[in-house]
């Protein structure tokens, strides 16, 4: 049997007095899978993905990707896995507006310490496979909603992460870029990119996943694998 | 609660890093207004505030016990045009030799039970007053440490009288060295003199010279009267000596002055400028431009107020040890800090916050709604990208250039943190070169050579022996090893035609390197009849180099050239150097001894004695004069350094803790990109960098510049030029570490809020708008 990617084993995140974000959810995902983690606002589904990153803690349980317990982790530890293993992109793209395109592409290839000329050269290819290499040397300010994702992905692959994880990635797109992102992250999943999809939006999980699990009030109400619908 | 009221209770605690930083640098800029006004205030004619404070005497006048009585000088006290009199004390004159050894210059001794009274009010400095005989305070002008608990004895007088020292006390006037107690004053007088009285007048009439003059001579005694020194000799005397540090603290007084308001002025405006976004919430919920503004002249008061509040105390504290020092500098007694300083200084520093405060919500409050919301958290579009793109390719790692980039997108708070990192480089390189000029021109001014023989130092005489083999003595200096070079000096006091007062002139002979004088203009003498002068002698004869100046040596009349400008202090200046070839039969009173590098002085006098022995004199390791009024100026300088330099780093705190605020949600982005605390620390301490450079490359020009403005006119206040060697303090080596200050004031300051920006939550700082 393949090792697991990603393992959470009775994670649970409490803030304050009020209920669990997060209420003992386990679950493993293994590589090359596609992973679509809806609900309903407020269900825990933000707070799963920042655990998965190593941006948050869990309160309890463990959480593993790709052999890392990332969990135990310290801030220059959590930052270093994740320019090793993962690549995020986020709903509202979260591009440096002071940067080009191509730089900030190129940013998270920097702070691992790549060699210039290859970071360079990996971002251009990025950018091409993408098509929006046309845009290398623009600002993010000056690019549509989806080309500024596509751009937002390509920053997302540039350390050739084990696993992508995406919050809400058509959340601030309109339909048609919102599709064209959705077949984006198809296409990179049946090249084997393990993805994750934080959502809200079922057509999403739906069109690039082949798995659904639902979060209600913090607990795993559903986990249910399927074709994609492609 | 009003609205507004909510408004700002909420703005205060809310943003509370902010609160903190207008509390902090109001706080600080208090504490230095309180230090720097009340140095303006002790620096503003220190001798009159002091002369007033003791009520000091207009006339000190002096006479013998034997041709008057304590009762016939009583009666003066009350004579027409006198308004207040002390006395009459027992005085005499009187050759003390400290416990270790050292004897000391005569001193005048006055009996005195207390430290009050109606003129003289002698100001206590350290310890206590005499309560009976066998006790002496010091004058506190001899400036020795460690005074209390030591012993002065009097081997000359009948039973070697030995006195403990319990105090040291100070008088403006200077009316005596030591003080005892009245009837010890006995015992202290020689047995072939009949001792003296002191009585200390104060006239109605005394603002002038003539005044004095008139006064005096209506009220004073002329019977028994052996001397009398007036007020505005005093005051000549305490001028010349405080002179020399007056415009240094006026510098830095009004350094620091200077800098509290631009610190204060830019850490409100960018706290009102970095609240723009909540401005146009304000307005979009119905606020008024005026109610705007009323809630952030408030907001920014209350901290102020409260930091206001913290700082006149600490200002207040730390005024004791600076006034005290300021004093000893000065030769004043300490004063506290004038309370109209206070006030002073917090009515100007919350003025200084409501004004800018009021300002930048003005222009806020009159922002469109849409535009506060829109423009509140995001820089201008566009500004600075070329600087990006420029450090994008620069060979460095990644978190650095993205910092080095960061000033050019706000080059307002770049410009204020610039400004404070040039204040702040300025006062470091003129601390540092006045330091170093002070201890040149303390070296420039001590003559004294390695090894002596009869006087420390050229010019005083201390009797070597008339029939004394004068070449002999040069020649056992000459063959004994380890010398480098010596010479000779025979000194005579001189009259210069057309000029009442004595003049000392200097003849020496040999090679004079040994004595260290360092030339202000032109060339030191070089052939007999060539003299040089100090700058006090040119200004009284009205001289100068090139002119010729014919000297009378009773009644012998020698004529000399000036050929160059001397820097020395000793006798006010008044002295001529010459070579000894310029005089007929010179009287040799001093010899100065330079030894070669590395020799052993002991070792050396042991060799050198024994070669003197037959010819009736001793030599000695030479006594550099001791300054604690240098290290009084340095210890002052540091301070004021420090907390000039605490104020620059608050400047740019604030700087980025505004851009680190600003910039929150680019730092999540980092950092959820990988960015580690270390690369985040990295990055935000490169945002300062340049501005570090920059102001310290500015800033050393301008402290130099400042410190080359300020040398010369704390020399004409002493009534001297000063040596070039004075003004040549700043090295290669020295200007690059003082610029390189500038980046070291950046990076502390940046450290506080660098360290927040690494330990940020990354997924709050996502979520932050």
């Amino acid at each position: 049997m393949t090792t697991p990617l990603i393992e959470l084993h009775a994670v649970s995140r409490e803030y304050g007095e009020g209920p669990p974000a997060l209420d003992r959810v386990s679950f493993s995902v293994r590589p090359g899978e596609a992973v679509a983690v809806l609900g309903p606002s407020g269900s825990g589904k933000s707070t799963l993905l920042n655990l998965v990153a190593g941006l948050d803690r869990p309160s309890a349980g463990t959480v593993t990707v790709d052999g890392v317990r990332v969990d135990g982790l310290g801030e220059a530890a959590s930052a270093r896995y994740r320019r090793a293993k993962i690549g995020m992109v986020f709903q509202f793209f979260n591009l440096l507006d002071d940067l080009t395109v191509a730089d900030n592409v190129v940013l998270p290839a920097q702070l691992a310490g790549m060699d210039r000329a290859e970071a360079r050269a990996r971002a251009a290819d990025l950018l091409g496979k993408l098509g929006v290499d046309r845009h290398a040397r623009a600002y993010p300010g000056r690019l549509s909603g989806g080309e500024r994702q596509r751009v937002a992905v390509a920053r997302a692959l540039m350390n050739r992460p084990a696993l992508l994880l995406a919050d809400e990635p058509t959340g601030a797109l309109d339909t048609a870029s919102g599709e064209d992102v959705s077949a984006l992250l198809t296409e990179l999943n049946a090249e084997g990119q393990t993805v994750v999809v934080v959502t809200h939006d079922l057509a999403l999980a739906r069109r690039c996943t082949t798995r659904t699990i639902s979060l209600v009030d913090g607990r795993i109400a559903d986990d249910v694998s399927a074709e994609p619908a492609r | 609660m009003s609205a507004l009221g909510k408004v700002v209770r909420s703005g205060v605690g809310r943003k509370r890093v902010q609160t903190v930083v207008i509390g902090l640098a109001a706080a600080m800029a208090v504490t230095a207004s309180v230090l720097a006004g009340s140095l303006l205030v002790a620096s503003s004619a220190p001798f009159d505030r002091a002369f007033a404070e003791q009520s000091g005497p207009h006339v000190t006048a002096q006479f013998d016990a034997g041709a008057t009585t304590a009762a016939d000088l009583e009666a003066s006290k009350t004579a027409a045009g006198v308004t207040a009199a002390a006395g009459p004390f027992p005085v005499t004159s009187a050759s003390p030799e400290l416990d270790d050894g050292p004897k000391l210059p005569p001193m005048t001794v006055v009996g005195r039970a207390d430290t009050g009274g109606p003129v003289d009010a002698v100001a206590l400095v350290e310890g206590t007053w005499v309560t009976g005989p066998g006790q002496v305070v010091l004058s506190a002008d001899f400036r020795m440490p460690d005074q209390v608990g030591r012993t002065l004895r009097f081997p000359a007088l009948p039973g070697a009288p030995e006195l403990r020292v319990v105090g040291v006390a100070r008088s403006i006037s200077r009316t005596a060295d030591l003080w005892v107690w009245p009837s010890q004053v006995a015992a202290l007088t020689p047995p072939d003199t009949a001792g003296g009285f002191q009585v200390l007048y104060r006239f109605a009439s005394a603002a002038t010279t003539e005044q004095v003059d008139a006064s005096t001579a209506a009220a004073v005694p002329a019977q028994g009267l052996s001397g009398t020194r007036t007020w505005i000799a005093a005051r000549q005397d305490a001028v010349k000596e405080s002179a020399l540090f007056v415009p240094f603290l006026v510098a830095f007084g009004a350094l620091g002055l200077v800098m509290s308001v631009l610190i204060v002025g830019n850490v409100v405006a960018g706290a009102v400028a970095s609240g723009l976004r909540r401005i146009g919430v304000l307005k979009a919920l119905g606020f008024t431009p005026g109610q705007v503004v009323r809630a952030y002249v408030a907001q920014a008061l209350l901290p102020a107020g409260v930091g206001a509040a913290f700082g006149v105390v600490a200002g207040n504290l730390l005024a004791i040890p600076v006034l005290a020092e300021t004093s000893e500098v000065y030769g004043t007694t300490v004063s506290p800090v004038a309370p109209w300083v206070d006030v002073a200084v917090v009515a100007g520093t919350l003025g200084v916050v409501a004004v800018t405060a009021w300002a930048s919500a003005w222009r806020a409050g009159r922002l469109r709604t849409v535009d506060a919301l829109a423009v509140g958290r995001t820089p201008g579009v566009g500004r600075g990208r070329w600087a990006a793109r420029l450090t994008s390719g620069l060979p460095l790692p990644r978190p650095v250039g993205l910092g080095l980039a960061h000033p050019f997108t706000r080059p307002a708070r770049a410009l204020a943190m610039l400004a404070a990192i040039v204040f702040g480089t300025t006062a470091v390189t003129f601390a540092v070169g006045l330091a170093a000029s002070l201890s040149d021109v303390q070296d420039a001014r001590d003559h004294t050579t390695d090894v002596v023989i009869g006087a420390d130092r050229p010019g005083p005489d201390r009797g070597l022996p008339a029939s004394l083999d004068v070449a002999a003595v040069n020649a056992a200096i000459a063959a004994q090893p380890g010398t480098l070079a010596h010479f000779s000096t025979s000194r005579r006091e001189v009259t210069v035609a057309a000029f009442s007062g004595s003049t000392t002139l200097i003849a020496f002979d040999g090679d004079t390197s040994p004595g260290d004088y360092r030339m202000i203009a032109g060339e030191w003498f070089d052939a007999p009849g060539e003299a040089v002068v100090p700058s006090p002698f040119l200004g009284a004869t009205g001289t100068r180099i090139g002119d010729t100046v014919t000297l009378d040596d009773r009644g012998e009349l020698v004529t000399v050239r000036i050929v160059g400008e001397v820097f020395d202090l000793q006798n006010d200046g008044m002295q001529v150097f010459t070579d000894a070839a310029t005089l007929t039969n010179p009287v040799v009173s001093n010899f100065g001894i330079a030894v070669r590098p590395g020799t052993d002085v002991t070792t050396y006098l042991d060799g050198l004695n024994a070669a003197l022995r037959p010819l009736g004199v001793t030599a000695r390791a030479g006594q550099a004069g001791f300054s604690d009024m240098l290290l009084t100026i340095v210890a002052l300088t540091t301070f004021l350094t420090l907390l000039l330099i605490a104020v620059a780093g608050l400047g740019v705190l604030n700087g980025v803790v505004l851009d680190t605020r600003d910039r929150v949600h680019d730092l999540g982005v980092h950092k959820a990109l990988g960015m580690t605390p270390g690369q985040t620390i990295a990055m935000v301490l490169a945002s300062v960098a340049v501005v570090g450079v920059v102001g310290g490359g500015l800033g050393v020009p301008l402290g130099v510049a400042l410190h080359d403005a300020v040398l010369p006119a704390m020399g004409r206040s002493a009534g001297t030029g000063l040596p070039a060697s004075s003004f040549a303090v700043y090295g290669p080596t020295t200007v690059v570490l003082l610029a390189f200050g500038g980046l070291v004031i950046a990076v502390l300051g940046a450290l506080l809020p660098a360290g927040w920006a690494a330990r940020t939550r990354t997924a709050t700082a996502l979520r932050t708008e």
